[in-house]
């Protein structure tokens, strides 16, 4: 045993520790001042019942953390070697009911956490559309190296790395991928993020209840491309939806299979870009082409 | 004919950027110098027989501690350089790396980390220290461990090979998950050198699996039944069950990414019936387990620890082991809580995340025990107590950071974000690395004969908390902002970049903290003679590892007497020790270079196969073949040391025991050794310019 002049201080050394967290806590909460923090600034239902159950989770386990980290330290430096005045008992038995709560307390706080969680993940399931008073709005969405192609198929346009959605409609985007890797579709400020893979149609319901830009990336590596793959998700009001639509219109260029081709051909970094027409069940034929079908819900 | 040869490999596959010839250039160096050294001091016929061809398995301990040393820095490296681009890579400035060879790096680091530097230290600590925990001479099979150890410094070796040739290491994922990882997306050779540094030196843990399984149940000292055994034996038997169970499962997942690749199958790509769904699922299979495969140990080295530092026996024994016995079964049924953003439903999530749950029921059960056996005791907050002390804390924030992604609606939100990547260090790097360092600072006194100072220790400690804290606590941030993971750019009207330019800073903390950690050693060398270790029982333990010598003789115990209690050591200590023990002859395994040839042979084959050169990859397997039946051949694996002999090497030993130096003074802190240093070199030059003149 090491007998070092200088005694070593766990009262000390806790003191400085919380000294150190908090003034990390400041720095970043002034760094973080006007930024988007995409989950803690949910702009639709989806994002914000999440956060909610991100915030009952956090604080159920805060509730069990919290003391136990307490206890522990308090008891590291309590039993110090040279508090002799703490009783040692080196061969102390612990009693059976103090083992069997250490196994209940947790198992009952594990207990609650999955009554929460089982309804929270049924009702939060991506497939499962959600009620309101607008008619929802259908959005397909191709991932390819590295750009995402969205197809407006009642409306029949289309663009690239930028969709605009009308607020309180409920949205349901398709998801697929064609000549990419798994990629993943995340606009945080609206909701949780799903997997776009080749010959799958996977559903993803989201709703915007205030107008604004949302950013929207790619959320799993997929090669080179992979970090420039973003998109702009603008939530309007309907009527500046509907001039968006009208403009769009009027756009020049058309998805056409020459077009959807070149889409096909690897880039990186693409800007925005907006077609006023597309061929007939372009998304079917994207899907057909893996053996895929549209009546595939996303489940395997 | 050139092809046949030398298959896909030509010129081109010669470094040729700044990064590859650098990284070729030290490998070369490094070599060169070791080279150098041997035989200089001739000292290659020493290597080869007291080390390199060594069944024992303290020896190969040793030897998986400095390959996962080396491998560390090598990782640590990584690290900083994947934060330095991220630091700098906002806006208009693209860093100084490009995409492809960021994906790399952070794809190497990984890998690196988790299989050559955590495997390596665990297999380490349990090649060393289980065998002296049940008084044990040797494993079971002495043979399957030096392969074993062998196959892993080929999957070291491969993992580095892209340096020297091919220049490409894959740009995946530590995972390589499909179809990315198929020839479509992935042409070049960077998967193929991944698949197989995985697995050979996956074929190597498995091997170590089973041998320390049939160690652990079969070579106990008579007496010492299940229920008596220390806390890190069990650790490691949970481990090495369920490494038994879920490695062949990664063997068969690459074997079939190999056959995709190569022979051009479709079990994972997108066309042709291709399913790779099914290779996540699979990777994952074994990947989670893959985690409490490394963390379990750990567990155990804690428990050690806090009886030890706490003169205390381990508070509710058996409830520990079940807690334990519980994480290693539930670790087998949460795989799919990786991947809750497939798509799969919510019957299936809510499942994987309930089982996800339950999981963090026995290690609750672990830190209560441990509060526990603190409680009442008499505490000493030497180095590994310290790391216990921060174990605790950052785990506990890995925890919780868990089970929020165990909730699969939370999950979307924070899957693949920064977040995510925040709560696997703060359990990889608070549970295992923690874990490995209290482990390394226990027991180095065992190991070397003389205890690490504790000044220099604890400095290496608060590096790397409050480097941990700087760099990690603002990722969690970042993720909540949106950010996801493995991001080479990002636009700079995210204004992440303070906080990424704050986990740089961090990690360059880290990097002192591991500086330190080196500096601690060579400064506990310059004092061994204050800080030997006599007694063989430097910290008054209470498992038998410190019944014996420090370091151990090569046979561990002189006599293999019962075992009767639980914390077997502090039980003779209580009793006294057999004065007069009875000597009788021991039996040995003998060294085999086996284990070499057929890892050299494993290492061909696999290079043959990333390069496409079929003749070679036929003379690799064959010379497997060949030496494993030739071994197979050899009788005479085994040498009787007579009772008579040892008896007089013990006797010899006690005598040669150099008695306890006087405690003067305290162990030398960080600015001493500077001072030494300095004058060292001040005495250095001073003596050239002498002979100059």
């Amino acid at each position: 045993m090491p007998k070092n002049r200088k005694k070593y201080s766990p009262g000390r050394a806790l003191a400085l520790v919380i000294l150190g967290l908090t003034s990390l806590a400041v720095v970043i909460a002034v760094l973080l001042q006007g930024k988007n923090i995409a989950l803690l600034h949910p702009k639709g239902m989806v994002a914000q019942e999440e956060l909610n159950l991100l915030f009952i989770t956090a604080g159920l386990m805060f509730l069990l953390a919290v003391p136990t980290l307490f206890v522990l330290y308090f008891t590291a430096w309590k039993y110090r070697e040279s508090n002799t005045n703490a009783k040692h008992e080196p061969n102390r038995r612990h009693s059976k009911s103090l083992i069997l709560a250490m196994w209940l307390v947790p198992g009952v706080l594990a207990a609650v956490l999955a009554l929460i969680m089982i309804p929270a993940t049924h009702k939060l399931e991506p497939n499962k559309s959600i009620t309101a008073d607008k008619k929802p709005l259908t959005i397909q969405v191709v991932a390819m190296r590295w750009k995402w192609v969205f197809i407006y198929p009642e409306q029949n346009i289309a663009t690239v790395n930028f969709v605009q959605i009308p607020e309180d409609t409920p949205v349901k985007f398709e998801l697929t991928a064609d000549k990419a890797p798994m990629t993943s579709f995340w606009i945080p400020n609206l909701g949780g993020m799903l997997y776009a893979m080749t010959g799958h149609n996977n559903q993803l319901h989201l709703i915007a209840d205030t107008p604004g830009d949302y950013p929207g990336s790619s959320a799993e590596i997929n090669g080179e491309g992979f970090a420039g793959m973003q998109f702009i998700t603008r939530a309007s009001t309907q009527d500046d939806f509907d001039r968006w639509l009208q403009k769009t219109k009027r756009s020049p260029d058309v998805l056409d299979t020459a077009e959807y081709n070149k889409l096909l051909q690897p880039s990186e970094n693409n800007s925005a870009a907006f077609y006023s027409a597309t061929e007939a069940d372009m998304y079917g034929t994207v899907l057909k082409k893996y053996g895929g079908s549209e009546s595939h819900h996303g489940h395997y | 004919m050139k092809e046949f040869l030398l298959g896909k490999l030509d010129l081109d596959a010669l470094p040729h950027d700044i990064f590859m010839i650098a990284g070729t250039a030290s490998f070369i160096l490094l070599g060169l110098f070791l080279i150098a050294v041997l035989t200089l001091t001739k000292r290659w016929t020493w290597l080869w027989k007291e080390w390199l061809t060594s069944v024992d398995p303290k020896k190969i301990g040793i030897m998986y501690f400095i390959v996962a040393g080396f491998m560390l820095v090598r990782g640590g490296l990584d690290a900083i350089m994947i934060w330095l681009q991220q630091a700098l890579s906002s806006g208009d400035s693209h860093g100084y790396l490009s995409a492809d060879h960021f994906q790399q790096i952070f794809t190497a680091h990984g890998n690196i980390m988790v299989f050559f530097v955590a495997m390596g230290f665990i297999f380490g600590l349990i090649n060393y220290i289980v065998p002296l925990q049940i008084r044990a001479r040797d494993l079971a099979s002495p043979l399957l461990n030096t392969l074993g150890f062998w196959l892993y410094v080929a999957g070291v070796i491969m993992v580095n090979m892209f340096f020297v040739l091919g220049s490409e290491y894959a740009a995946t994922g530590w995972l390589a998950i499909a179809p990315l990882s198929g020839t479509e997306f992935s042409p070049g050779v960077g998967v193929d050198y991944w698949i197989w540094s995985l697995q050979i030196s996956g074929i190597g843990t498995t091997l170590g699996g089973i041998n320390f399984i049939m160690t652990i149940l079969k070579m106990r000292a008579p007496g010492m039944t299940l229920w008596k055994m220390p806390m890190f034996t069990w650790g490691s038997l949970f481990s090495m069950i369920m490494v038994v169970t879920v490695f062949p499962l990664l063997t068969a997942t690459l074997f079939l990414l190999f056959l995709d690749r190569y022979f051009g199958m479709h079990f994972f790509t997108t066309d042709l019936g291709g399913n790779a769904m099914m290779y996540t699922n699979l990777i994952w299979m074994w990947g989670h387990p893959e985690v409490y495969i490394l963390v379990l140990p750990a567990y155990g080295i804690f428990s050690e620890v806090v009886a030890t530092f706490s003169r205390k026996k381990i508070a509710s024994y058996k409830s520990q082991v079940l807690g334990m016995a519980g994480v290693s079964l539930f670790a087998l049924s949460v795989w799919l809580h990786h991947f809750f953003t497939m798509g799969a439903g919510a019957d299936v999530n809510s499942f994987f995340g309930v089982m996800t749950m339950i999981i963090a029921i026995p290690t609750a059960v672990l830190v209560f025990g441990w509060i526990a056996t603190m409680y009442k005791g008499r505490i000493r907050f030497t180095t590994p107590m310290l790391w216990f002390l921060g174990f605790i804390g950052i785990f506990t924030l890995g925890g919780i950071s868990g089970v929020l992604l165990a909730v699969p609606p939370a999950d979307f939100q924070l899957h693949n974000s920064l977040f995510l990547v925040a709560h696997f260090h703060s359990t990889v790097i608070g549970g295992v690395l923690f874990g490995i360092f209290c482990g390394i600072s226990y027991w180095f006194p065992k190991i070397a004969g003389f205890r690490l100072n504790e000044r220099i220790g604890r400095n290496a400690f608060w590096c790397w908390i409050v480097g941990f804290s700087l760099s990690f606590i603002p990722m969690y941030v970042l993720g909540i902002m949106g950010a996801t993971r493995r991001l080479d750019h990002y636009d700079a009207s995210t204004g992440w970049q303070p906080l990424y330019i704050m986990m740089f800073i961090g990690g360059l903390v880290i990097a002192c903290g591991v500086a330190l950690q080196i500096v601690q050693i060579i400064a506990s060398v310059i004092q061994k003679r204050r800080l030997a270790d006599t007694t063989g029982d430097p910290w008054d333990g209470r498992t038998l590892e410190w019944a014996t010598a420090s370091p151990p003789p090569f046979y561990n115990f002189a006599t293999i007497e019962p075992v009767t209690t639980q914390d077997a050591f502090a039980e003779i200590k209580k009793r006294g020790a057999n004065p007069e023990p009875k000597y009788v002859d021991i039996h040995m395994p003998r060294n085999t270079s086996a284990g070499i040839y057929i890892a050299a042979f494993a290492f061909v084959a696999s290079f043959a196969f990333v390069w496409h050169i079929n003749w070679l990859a036929v003379v690799g397997i064959i010379g497997i073949i060949i030496s494993a039946i030739a071994r197979t051949f050899n009788d005479n694996v085994e040498y009787r040391i007579p009772a008579v002999v040892i008896k007089k090497m013990e006797e010899q030993r006690k005598k040669n025991a150099p008695a306890k130096v006087e405690e003067d003074g305290e162990d030398m802190s960080l600015w001493e050794f500077i001072k030494i240093v300095l004058k060292w070199a001040v005495d250095v030059v001073r003596k050239r310019r002498l002979k100059t003149w």
